[in-house]
């Protein structure tokens, strides 16, 4: 039994963070209506950015981290101004495999620069694991919840009170609209892939303290479809609870398979058995607006 | 104005034969014709290396047909047509090895295994559209490959398996100058099939489902039935490119069908032309000749302050990884329409040669 609840703690810790990385993928969905395939690209490249300055700069976690995410806010603003920009109106598939192809190049690239194998980060806490009601819990998952706790919370003030927040919302909702209400749509745009791409590195980094740092990071960008699905595509809170329901539902499949299964893999595949049948049964997720088209 | 050599200036077509007619002109059927016999005249002359690489084209041409299908000509997205491809791949090596079915017929037979396959993942497919269905797609790459991984009785597992080479009364086709001809006469029948399909009615319905799924059905066509529909086609033509493939190898892994080769199928797509029959081939020709074109470039610069600084030798891999992307990216940024649409305007610039406006 303290299998099945360290698993499920896990699970809710991964959830969150897939929860976190859901978000920052329909905030861009939101805003631009495009379906960002290198959202796990992101992770990989803020995680390898922070990892160089770390270990090559020798700078501290509290230096590296936020030269980090000033990097990645400009990485996002010039990978869509660059790449996306010239996208718009053009039909989805050409959108879809712009952003595949996109994922394809980092990934290539990122091996190409840092090399194949996962490498460890310099440890950063003293104290790798810590005692939580008994159980025993790596430090960085812990301050990665938090972490997730708190960017789930700046995004909710950041969309209902800040001015930049309110713009983008009133973008997502009608372009038109916002427009003539004197809100430069274009820059919204190029916000909404600045924050998600700072926001998918904080999770990236996250993952890289714990696990090292190697291209299966990029995998969490998978893993985010079964979440988003879940929630609803365009819903922030969905996001959320698609991203909690995920983490959970993969440890729970992992504790099954290897108590009575032995099926073995069931952790990475189950996610994608639950993304066919919510699409079979619900294809708009939880929280969704569901799509109602006049002739 | 059925045999004309040249195209009227104009358009005189009177009935629907006429404008679907494959080759408007005579000359053009010629210059097909010619060019197949050109084909059949390759072994004679080309090194292995170079067949191998034809005979690549071929089957994987096939494959990216089906693909066409679905995509550019029905507007249906799917992220998994290597998983499909696969299937195809280890279903005519199990059928030969376990039923002793004979190859020159497990090859149709898989195709029509791996048109069941994809008829199941076409059902949530018919519910859905644009990227609901990529994602649908993308998450039956994931299971069909985590079934190949896991079905030891079907694919050998993690070992992979063993695939005889076609054999027709006694005469073995297990070299590249035979197989060849097995992957020319499957790649002209299944173009020719293809290009008939999109002249029928249900041809021009996928179209129809296309341009706009709304206005089709209110003409009466039915989307859930051309949707499922279009999905078996491509995933035959899958099965039948995998199988040829697993006869040509004489072995299947596990571990070639990832998404990178499902993205590439895609790039093929759409560096040829979606919804363009001969772009698929150019496209498929395109993405078989990056890998080599990405070798040249390195031999060239080998030496220089380039190589040393990027390492390129050891790296040649990700080189080659990167360039998909990069002309996958730069295709669809300038020049969305592909080869297909390139190809019609040098024709054009030619055809007005010294008057070209």
């Amino acid at each position: 039994m303290t299998l099945f609840f360290q698993l499920l703690v896990n699970g809710l810790i991964v959830g969150a963070l897939y929860g976190v990385v859901a978000m920052s993928f329909v905030l861009i969905y939101k805003a631009s209506r495009i379906v960002n395939f290198a959202q796990g690209e992101f992770l990989l490249i803020g995680a390898w950015t922070c990892w160089w300055l770390l270990t090559s700069w020798q700078l501290p976690f509290w230096l590296g981290f936020p030269i980090t995410l000033v990097f990645m806010l400009i990485f996002g603003v010039v990978l869509q101004v660059v790449v996306l920009r010239p996208m718009i109106g053009e039909p989805i598939i050409s959108v879809i495999m712009v952003t595949i192809g996109l994922s394809i190049v980092f990934q290539a690239a990122m091996k190409w620069m840092f090399g194949v194998f996962a490498k460890p980060f310099p440890p950063i806490f003293a104290h790798a694991t810590m005692d939580v009601f008994g159980l025993q819990v790596q430090t960085v998952y812990v301050v990665s919840l938090g972490i997730s706790i708190l960017i789930m919370a700046g995004f909710g003030w950041f969309f209902k009170y800040s001015r930049l927040g309110l713009a983008m919302r009133a973008t997502a909702f009608d372009q038109q609209v916002a427009q003539s209400l004197g809100i430069s749509v274009r820059q919204m745009f190029a916000m909404s892939w600045a924050i998600s791409a700072m926001v998918s590195a904080v999770a990236g980094v996250t993952v890289g303290v714990v696990n090292g740092v190697s291209s299966a990071l990029s995998f969490f960008g998978i893993k985010v479809f079964p979440a988003v699905i879940l929630g609803g595509l365009d819903s922030v809170i969905g996001a959320v609870v698609g991203g909690l329901i995920v983490g959970v539902l993969e440890n729970v499949a992992h504790y099954l398979d290897s108590q009575w299964l032995n099926w073995g893999n069931m952790y990475e595949i189950a996610p994608f058995y639950v993304l066919i049948a919510i699409l079979m049964v619900k294809p708009y997720g939880l929280f969704g607006t569901k799509d109602i088209e006049r002739v | 104005m059925a045999n004309v050599s040249i195209i009227p200036s104009g358009d005189f077509k009177t009935s629907y034969g006429t404008d679907t007619t494959i080759f408007p002109t005579t000359t053009s059927r010629n210059f097909a014709i010619l060019g197949v016999v050109l084909l059949l005249a390759c072994p004679a002359f080309m090194d292995r290396y170079w067949l191998s690489l034809l005979i690549q084209i071929g089957y994987l041409g096939i494959a990216a047909l089906g693909l066409n299908i679905l995509v550019g000509f029905t507007g249906q997205i799917s992220i998994g047509h290597s998983a499909f491809f696969g299937f195809g791949a280890f279903a005519s090596a199990w059928l030969n090895n376990r039923w002793g079915v004979p190859v020159a017929l497990a090859i149709p037979l898989a195709g029509v295994l791996t048109t069941g396959v994809g008829l199941i993942f076409g059902v949530p497919a018919a519910r859905l559209k644009g990227l609901y269905l990529a994602i649908a797609t993308l998450a039956a790459q994931y299971i069909l490959q985590d079934f190949f991984g896991r079905a030891d009785w079907f694919t050998g597992g993690s070992a992979g398996t063993i695939a005889e080479p076609l054999t027709v009364f006694g005469f073995a086709f297990d070299t590249d100058e035979r197989y060849f001809y097995v992957v020319l006469v499957a790649m002209v029948v299944m173009y020719i099939l293809g290009t008939n399909l999109m002249r029928t009615r249900d041809g021009r319905a996928l179209v129809a489902v296309r341009d706009h799924y709304l206005s089709a059905e209110i003409m009466g066509i039915n989307l859930t039935k051309y949707r499922t529909m279009s999905f078996g086609i491509s995933a035959f033509y899958a099965g039948i490119g995998g199988a040829l493939y697993a006869h040509y190898l004489q072995f299947v892994s596990v571990e070639n069908f990832t998404i990178l080769f499902s993205i590439q199928f895609l790039g093929m797509i759409i560096i040829g032309g979606l919804g363009s029959i001969m772009g698929t081939l150019m496209g498929t020709a395109f993405m078989v000749f990056l890998p080599e074109l990405m070798q040249a470039l390195t031999k060239m610069v080998s030496g220089t302050a380039i190589d040393t600084a990027l390492n390129l030798r050891e790296n040649i891999a990700f080189l080659r990884e990167m360039s998909v992307g990069i002309v996958i990216i730069l295709f669809l940024v300038f020049e969305p329409d592909g080869l297909a649409h390139r190809w019609k305007q040098i024709k054009a610039y030619w055809k007005l040669y010294p008057f070209s406006h």
